[in-house]
């Protein structure tokens, strides 16, 4: 961990902590109100609010996480700094894409 | 010299033979490769696990390797590790550490072992000098001595830690230490953090810069346990997190 890895993590942690308790709040609201699929995609296609929202809560995960697998990796296992890197980027590239397909799934479909 | 039995092998016997005016002491010896052998000292009033250590070596054997100085915790020279804790020897009273009766005396851990219960305090060294804990003059013998005001903030946060003897209780203590041998540790931290609060100091570019790397003290998992143990009851963690915000501010400035 070096300070650069540092202030993105942070960063994104501080950024993932509203957007968490939004998204739970919206769970909480459509499994209250009995929302079906159908109800949710009719909110959600072409809103480019939801695709923001997601966009950037995607974006942090993905940046979040990967910090931190790769932390995980060069404090616990024999892999060396570079190595760690290059795993927690693919893991975070897989992340990034399979939350844009949701994304795309939710909003753009 | 008395007479004292010489060194026993550990044994449950031996632990039920011990009388209250006794206590039982496994002290390691060796180096990496060494093990445990098992001593009986008499017990003495408000004795200290370095009265123990040093009993065993002036009356039961002379080749026991062992480092102390001053004996009242001012030089950081004689830190153990004590039933599992690093301790400063000199001023852990055995009547608080051996509820059981027994002490298991090692050498600090996270260091070589030279032998016996000395280690090599060469890598704690080296890493002060790699935090870039050395004071960088500003001034000259012909400048005014600075002013340092002792209720500024600056001020504050170096008396809080400023206490350090470099024991080498806390660099022991640290499981982050432990798993990455490139840790600077909470001593070098600490001592870097007194230098940044340092306003007669002019040399924090290149310490910030050398703590906000790989190793440095974004490292620190905050377990405490350096704060935990530290003989001076000071705070590693906190210092470590005051760098960690330092050296946040100067990369979002571009000064790193």
């Amino acid at each position: 961990m070096n300070v650069r890895l540092y202030v993105w993590q942070r960063g994104t942690a501080a950024l993932m902590a509203p957007l968490v308790l939004i998204h739970i709040a919206v769970i909480f609201y459509a499994t209250r109100q009995g929302l079906s699929a159908a109800d949710i995609l009719s909110r959600t296609r072409g809103s480019v609010v939801w695709a923001a929202y997601y966009g950037l809560f995607v974006a942090a995960v993905s940046i979040h996480a990967a910090i931190g697998v790769r932390n995980i990796l060069s404090e616990w296992s024999p892999v060396h700094d570079r190595s760690a890197g290059r795993v927690a980027l693919a893991f975070g590239l897989i992340l990034a894409a399979a939350g844009l397909r949701a994304i795309y799934g939710l909003v753009f479909a | 010299m008395l007479d004292y039995p010489r060194k026993q092998a550990e044994s449950g016997k031996d632990r039920m033979n011990e009388t209250n005016s006794q206590i039982s002491v496994s002290l390691w010896r060796g180096a990496e490769d060494g093990r445990y052998e098992t001593y009986t000292v008499p017990k003495r009033e408000s004795q200290t696990v370095l009265d123990v250590v040093t009993f065993v070596q002036r009356h039961i054997d002379t080749t026991l390797s062992y480092r102390f100085a001053c004996r009242v915790g001012v030089c950081g020279s004689c830190a153990m590790t004590v039933n599992g804790k690093p301790r400063w020897t000199c001023r852990t009273h055995v009547s608080k550490v051996a509820d059981s009766g027994h002490l298991e005396i090692g050498p600090l851990e996270n260091l070589p072992i030279i032998k016996d219960l000395a280690t090599d305090m060469e890598p704690f060294f080296e890493k002060w000098q790699q935090a870039d804990g050395v004071f960088a003059p500003t001034k000259t013998r012909r400048d005014a001595i600075e002013q340092i005001r002792p209720d500024s903030m600056a001020r504050k946060a170096v008396d809080a830690v400023i206490e350090c003897i470099n024991c080498g209780v806390c660099y022991s203590a640290c499981d982050t230490v432990r798993w990455n041998e490139d840790y600077l540790g909470p001593a070098a931290l600490t001592r870097a953090w007194t230098l940044v609060n340092d306003e007669r100091d002019g040399g924090n570019k290149a310490r910030l810069q050398a703590i906000a790397g790989s190793g440095g003290c974004h490292t620190c998992h905050s377990h405490q346990t350096c704060q935990e143990l530290c003989p001076q009851t000071l705070n590693p963690t906190a210092a470590i997190a005051g760098l960690k915000r330092r050296t946040a501010a100067a990369y979002l400035k571009g000064e790193l």
